[in-house]
């Protein structure tokens, strides 16, 4: 199987079967990580350009050793060294780097949509490396991952959320990937950063943390951005941390075995206490390498490659 | 002498109380009656049997651009598209570079609709100086200038004092004040209507009632000054109910809508589709229905445009930064033919007094009315006419619609300004 897409701009328009592919393609590559050397020549000759519009250091470094792993060439362009500031507008900016022939694109972009309107420019394949408030597919399908290598399955279990949802890009994707999988998706938050009509998403609904987190199997915190503060949605992280803030105490109510995932990075102290985030429930690390192995999938199998050829 | 004869149309002005089938007879640009006339010896007859003859149609909301914005569109290629759409008389928004805050920027906008000559261009003046609702424009100036109106539209006065102050000014000259309502301190860099499409496309939400509050507040102030205000584009069903009770209590209101408000619902962003971004934003069809509603119960006055033409560039980019706004003046009459005349909203008379005779009222135009020896503004619609939206034919330079590919039946098929026809079948002449 491959995908038959060109783009990967979010999970909510990916069907369930696309999904297990990545994951189940991610799981084979993620055996060449454990290796001494890591490169295959799976993807050579082909070229890949990152476009990032917004500071990131997981995410690119994740997309540009997926590629470099899989023998991509990646070159990386950031507006801050590019002609954006020289004012050149987004449409002008991509046919440019279409023009030199690239076979996929990888943006980053703080307008929702950005990568849609790439995508729809180009005949390049476009992945969506998070566009404003919209979609983080990679980060969703890591966060599932992550979840399904220790849960053994994604149906029937109990994902939290916890934390901004409005302005959350990973929440979304979230929201998409694990509910198509079966997944009874929760967000928990403040109703000042809940964004209006949740309710209609797949999703429970919860402004109170214990309530929200009683009898789930993964609780994903989310990152709380301080700026939100002074735009009034909430009056302190000392009060952030006391109604929403993820601790062991918290996490009682939750099951045994509950797994916390966080997409970095983390103000520890504020949504998550250092005690949780450094002990063995908190699966942090284990999503940034997953990360890499599905960026590995993605690029793979957009350019062409089949769950039959994976491992080189 | 130059004659004109309209031959066999069915003949609508309700402000006469006609509605028949006759004959419309044009000598030198004016309209010399309603009737059976011989074509015998007239050098210009035009049949148009099985078609509507109306009284001129005023948009009284369209921005031309001119001065300042000409790539977007310019005086003359704006008069271009409203005869192409039916209208003879378009009332012109202030927010130009430099501002219509002035009487000299009234003059030369006359002027400029004189020269293109192919519709009646009436200038709307700023409220306050550069539309920052800080200082008053001097109104009365304008008013001798020749604006009809007065509207800080997409810059609405934030402080009530202000809007309180420049109310009372317009009321002591009568002139109406248009407004756009919009709490900017509740839209909050708001991209698109408040609810599930906003929240699963991850843009920023413009609940109703950053209109409703608005549009509350203004017919307050309106009760308190006497002023004649005119709600622009409404868009939400809180407000078209707001306004109902005002006029029910007695308040000197007017308002307006646009077909894209009785038309598309929020679902249009989907794709980010940037043509279909607009202040107020497309609303559920909950909304759409009370526009509707409030269209055939008469709480609305008048259907306008809100003609706001952009280059393809300014469309043509992320969601987030693209300008807001459509063109309408050349789908106006086409989609209220198909959403509300063909849907059983609205009858050919109410169409006259919504797209005419209501706007000539509130702007005090002599136009409005087919009345003998009035000058000969006529509208000619062909209601049985399908027609697909092609913005490559647009005369406006604007092609920013979202009613790409759209088939309507009705269409402006003649407009007729001071016995001349302007426009034939969507072409100017």
């Amino acid at each position: 199987m491959s995908l038959k897409r060109k783009d990967i701009l979010g999970l909510q328009e990916m069907d369930v079967d696309e999904i297990e592919l990545i994951l189940q393609t991610a799981l084979s590559f993620k055996d060449i990580l454990g290796r001494q050397i890591k490169k295959v020549p799976t993807l050579r000759g082909r070229s890949i350009v990152t476009l990032f519009y917004e500071p990131s250091t997981r995410t690119r470094t994740s997309f540009e050793l997926a590629g470099k792993i899989l023998s991509a060439d990646i070159s990386s362009i950031s507006p801050s060294t590019s002609a954006v500031v020289k004012g050149e507008c987004l449409k002008d900016t991509v046919l440019t780097l279409q023009a030199m022939k690239p076979d996929l694109f990888i943006m980053r972009h703080q307008a929702s949509g950005a990568p849609e309107f790439l995508a729809n420019l180009v005949p390049a394949c476009v992945i969506n490396a998070g566009d404003g408030m919209h979609e983080h597919p990679s980060q969703g399908l890591l966060d599932m991952l992550t979840i399904l290598e220790k849960k053994d399955r994604i149906s029937g279990l109990k994902v939290a959320i916890v934390g901004d949802i409005l302005h959350s890009r990973v929440a979304r994707s979230n929201i998409w990937g694990l509910s198509k999988l079966g997944a009874e998706v929760r967000v928990i938050g403040p109703k000042t950063l809940l964004p209006a009509d949740i309710g209609r998403l797949p999703v429970k609904v919860y402004t109170d943390l214990d309530e929200g987190l009683r009898g789930v199997d993964v609780v994903n915190v989310l990152r709380i951005q301080l700026e939100r503060m002074k735009k009034g949605l909430f009056p302190s992280t000392h009060e952030y941390s006391k109604f929403f803030g993820v601790n062991h105490e918290r996490l009682k109510v939750a099951k045994d075995d509950v797994i916390v995932l966080h997409p970095g990075p983390m103000n520890r102290g504020v949504e998550i206490t250092p005690e949780l985030a450094d002990c063995g429930e908190c699966v942090v690390l284990d999503q940034v390498t997953n990360g890499v192995a599905v960026r590995m999938a993605m690029l793979y199998l957009l350019l062409g490659g089949t769950d039959e050829s994976v491992v080189a | 002498m130059s004659q004109l004869l309209l031959k066999g149309g069915r003949v609508i002005d309700p402000s006469q109380g006609i509605d028949k089938i006759a004959d419309v007879l044009i000598r030198d640009g004016k309209i010399e009656g309603i009737g059976e006339f011989d074509q015998q010896g007239l050098d210009h007859v035009e049949d148009v049997t099985g078609k509507y003859v109306l009284p001129g149609l005023i948009d009284m909301h369209v921005h031309l651009r001119e001065p300042g914005f000409e790539y977007k569109e310019d005086i003359a290629s704006g008069s271009k598209a409203a005869a192409a759409g039916g209208f003879t008389a378009v009332a012109a928004m202030p927010n130009t570079s430099p501002f219509m805050d002035n009487r000299a920027i009234i003059e030369y906008v006359i002027r400029r609709g004189e020269a293109a000559n192919f519709t009646r261009v009436l200038p709307i003046g700023a409220l306050t100086k550069e539309m920052k609702g800080e200082e008053m424009a001097e109104i009365g100036e304008m008013i001798e200038g020749g604006a009809v109106a007065f509207s800080d539209d997409a810059f609405p006065i934030a402080s009530s004092g202000m809007m309180r102050r420049v109310m009372e000014y317009c009321a002591m000259f009568g002139v109406p004040v248009i407004l756009h309502c919009e709490d900017k301190s509740l839209c909050d860099d708001g991209l698109m209507n408040e609810g599930i499409t906003a929240t699963t496309f991850g843009l920023r939400g413009i609940c109703n009632e950053v209109e409703d509050i608005a549009v509350a507040r203004n017919l307050m102030l309106a009760r308190l000054t006497g002023c004649k205000v005119h709600i622009a584009h409404v868009s939400t069903r809180g407000s078209v109910e707001l306004i109902r009770r005002a006029k029910a209590e007695g308040t000197a209101v007017t308002c307006e809508t646009c077909p894209q408000y009785f038309t598309l619902t929020e679902e249009a962003v989907i794709g980010y589709r940037t043509n279909a971004k607009m202040s107020p934003p497309l609303r559920t069809a909950e909304d759409v229905e009370a526009v509707k509603a409030g269209l055939a119960d008469g709480t609305i006055d008048v259907i306008a445009t809100d003609h706001a033409p952009h280059s393809l560039d300014e469309k043509e980019t992320e969601f987030a930064v693209a300008a807001n706004g459509i063109v309408g003046l050349e789908t106006s009459v086409g989609l209220v033919m198909t959403e509300l005349v063909k849907a059983g909203v609205l009858s050919m008379a109410d169409v006259a007094r919504k797209m005419s005779q209501n706007p000539a009222g509130i702007l005090g135009l002599e136009s409005g009315a087919l009345s003998e020896g009035a000058d000969a503004d006529i509208s000619v619609i062909d209601p049985s006419a399908e027609w697909t939206v092609d913005p490559a034919k647009f005369c406006s330079k604007g092609r920013n619609t979202p009613f790409v590919g759209r088939k309507l039946v009705g269409k402006p098929v003649l407009t007729v300004l001071r016995g001349r026809v302007v426009a034939r079948d969507g072409m100017v002449v």
